[in-house]
């Protein structure tokens, strides 16, 4: 489903990333593990082609990343759900309003955009918060409509990048556990997190990132070492 | 219409920036279209003159008709002259009235023999008029040639200066509705960055994020384009009486109605023009 093959990426002077190669099945959970400055990001920005490789391919499904016409952009984007880790939601507008942006966007009908949503919102539960601001939300509620928005087209991936980065343990889990239940469904999730208690416990596939470089993709579902933040 | 839907809360969440845009615009089609008012009107003036006889001798009083005709048969012989027509003082108190239908106290006072008779004549070519010109004003039983070539190259210069000038004034204006629409639009565009870096993020084309701009842009020159020939139109409708006046005779007023909706079909292109460069460029650095 999605395969890096050496895969760098440089800023100027910098390097974010160095020959990183692996690959993901289609359904697979994976957490993506490191410290800060480690390269996750920059992965995810790969990925979504925010920014174009300095060398190596990217292949999901389909596509060659790095080859990817600029009109195939957004058919591209509509593929994969992203859970930014600074969110991305708009303070002027509800959640409601948020979360049927990216249907919005592709055009799709209004009245069952808006039946989608509500299913969506009932599944990740803030239903009931969908007419509220973003500021009138808890850290963990608004995760919850960042994960919402990221369903909005069903999409075959989800990169979430640090989803349970400011959020209390109880809260975390339960994040955690909305992103199985997602994957339950077929959907492939790559999850960022520097949370080794969540990674150690769901005992699923680990690729580790160190300065740029993959350092470690751990199938064997060994416990990792805490990661500095 | 989502797009429609957008540019308009757009306008609504910024008045003064777009009362801004729309004053500028209203400035630069008031211009426009007063400017297509006189250069448009002054083509006329000169077609009119130029089919007008372009020399008129008026005779003495003591001049006999056979001499007049003698001279009228001498002129066509020389192969220059297109047409002539003779006005006799009967026929040139006729004219006088008719102009002058209006104003009882003119026509008290002129009376058939004060006004002269006149031997009306165009050329096949310009250039011949001097010398038509000068051969009559050789001849005994003429007192005075009117020569209208002057009056002819005098309006040529003036419409071509103001064809000049307006067409300047049109382009600085013009430049200046761009930059101005660009830094409204622009500020707007700078406002929304983060909604359109997120809008991006979620597969939204380039095209969805600057429809809005654009339209904005497009309402600011048609709004401005439309008040602007509004009240150059308004101007030239209350002028018209005072310019019938001034400009006796000449067919020009009242302005046909075709030929105004046609300056505003023109300008609407314009304007659409104008704001669709402007929103197109204020947008295109954030869709980089």
């Amino acid at each position: 489903m999605i395969k890096l093959d050496n895969v760098s990426k440089k800023f100027g002077t910098g390097t974010a990333l160095t020959d990183v190669t692996f690959s993901v099945d289609k359904g697979e959970f994976i957490f993506l593990v490191g410290p800060s400055g480690s390269g996750k990001t920059t992965l995810f920005r790969l990925l979504t082609k925010e920014m174009t490789p300095t060398s190596g391919t990217i292949h999901i499904g389909e596509w060659n990343i790095g080859n990817l016409a600029k009109k195939h952009i957004p058919h591209l984007r509509k593929s994969i759900g992203v859970i930014f880790q600074d969110l991305k939601l708009l303070k002027d507008r509800t959640i409601l309003e948020n979360i049927l942006l990216p249907l919005e966007v592709a055009n799709a009908d209004e009245s069952n955009s808006k039946k989608k949503i509500d299913e969506i919102l009932e599944q990740v539960g803030i239903l009931e918060h969908k007419h509220k601001f973003p500021i009138q939300l808890s850290g963990g509620e608004l995760q919850r409509a960042a994960i919402a928005r990221a369903l909005a087209f069903s999409p075959e991936i989800i990169l979430a990048d640090e989803p349970t980065g400011n959020l209390d343990s109880t809260t975390s889990w339960e994040i955690v556990k909305l992103l199985q239940d997602i994957n339950k469904t077929g959907t492939t999730i790559i999850m960022a997190t520097h949370n080794t208690e969540i990674v150690n416990s769901l005992m699923k596939r680990v690729v580790v990132l160190e300065k740029g470089r993959l350092v470690d993709d751990q199938k064997s579902k060994a416990p990792i070492e805490e990661t500095q933040s | 219409m989502k797009s429609v839907k957008t540019s308009w809360k757009q306008i609504r969440r910024t008045p003064y920036q777009a009362l801004t845009a729309v004053f500028v615009m209203i400035l630069t089609f008031l211009s426009i279209s007063v400017f297509s008012f006189i250069v448009f009107g002054s083509s006329i003036v000169i077609d009119y003159f130029e089919s007008k006889p372009q020399v008129t001798a008026f005779f003495k009083d003591e001049a006999r008709p056979e001499e007049i005709a003698q001279l009228q048969t001498n002129l066509k012989q020389t192969g220059k002259i297109s047409n002539t027509r003779f006005v006799s003082k009967k026929e040139a108190l006729e004219i006088y009235k008719e102009q002058n239908k209006n104003d009882p106290l003119l026509l008290d006072l002129v009376t058939e023999d004060i006004l002269p008779a006149s031997l009306e004549i165009s050329t096949q070519k310009i250039d011949d008029l001097a010398s038509v010109s000068d051969a009559l004003k050789g001849s005994p039983i003429v007192a005075e040639v009117i020569y209208q070539k002057d009056i002819v190259s005098t309006l040529s210069k003036w419409t071509n200066a103001v064809r000049i000038i307006g067409t300047s004034v049109i382009i600085v204006l013009a430049l200046v509705s761009i930059f101005i629409m660009m830094m409204v639009i622009g500020f707007k565009v700078s406002q929304k960055r983060d909604e359109i870096e997120i809008m991006k993020l979620l597969s939204a084309t380039n095209w969805y994020i600057r429809w809005p701009f654009m339209l904005e842009g497009i309402f600011y020159g048609t709004v401005g384009t439309l008040i602007g020939w509004l009240i150059a139109s308004a101007g030239l409708l209350y002028a018209t009486p005072y310019l019938q006046t001034f400009l006796k005779g000449i067919p020009l007023l009242p302005a046909s109605p075709v030929f105004l909706l046609g300056v505003l079909a023109s300008e609407l292109i314009i304007a659409i023009g104008l704001g669709v460069i402007a929103s197109y460029f204020a947008v295109l650095r954030y869709l980089k």
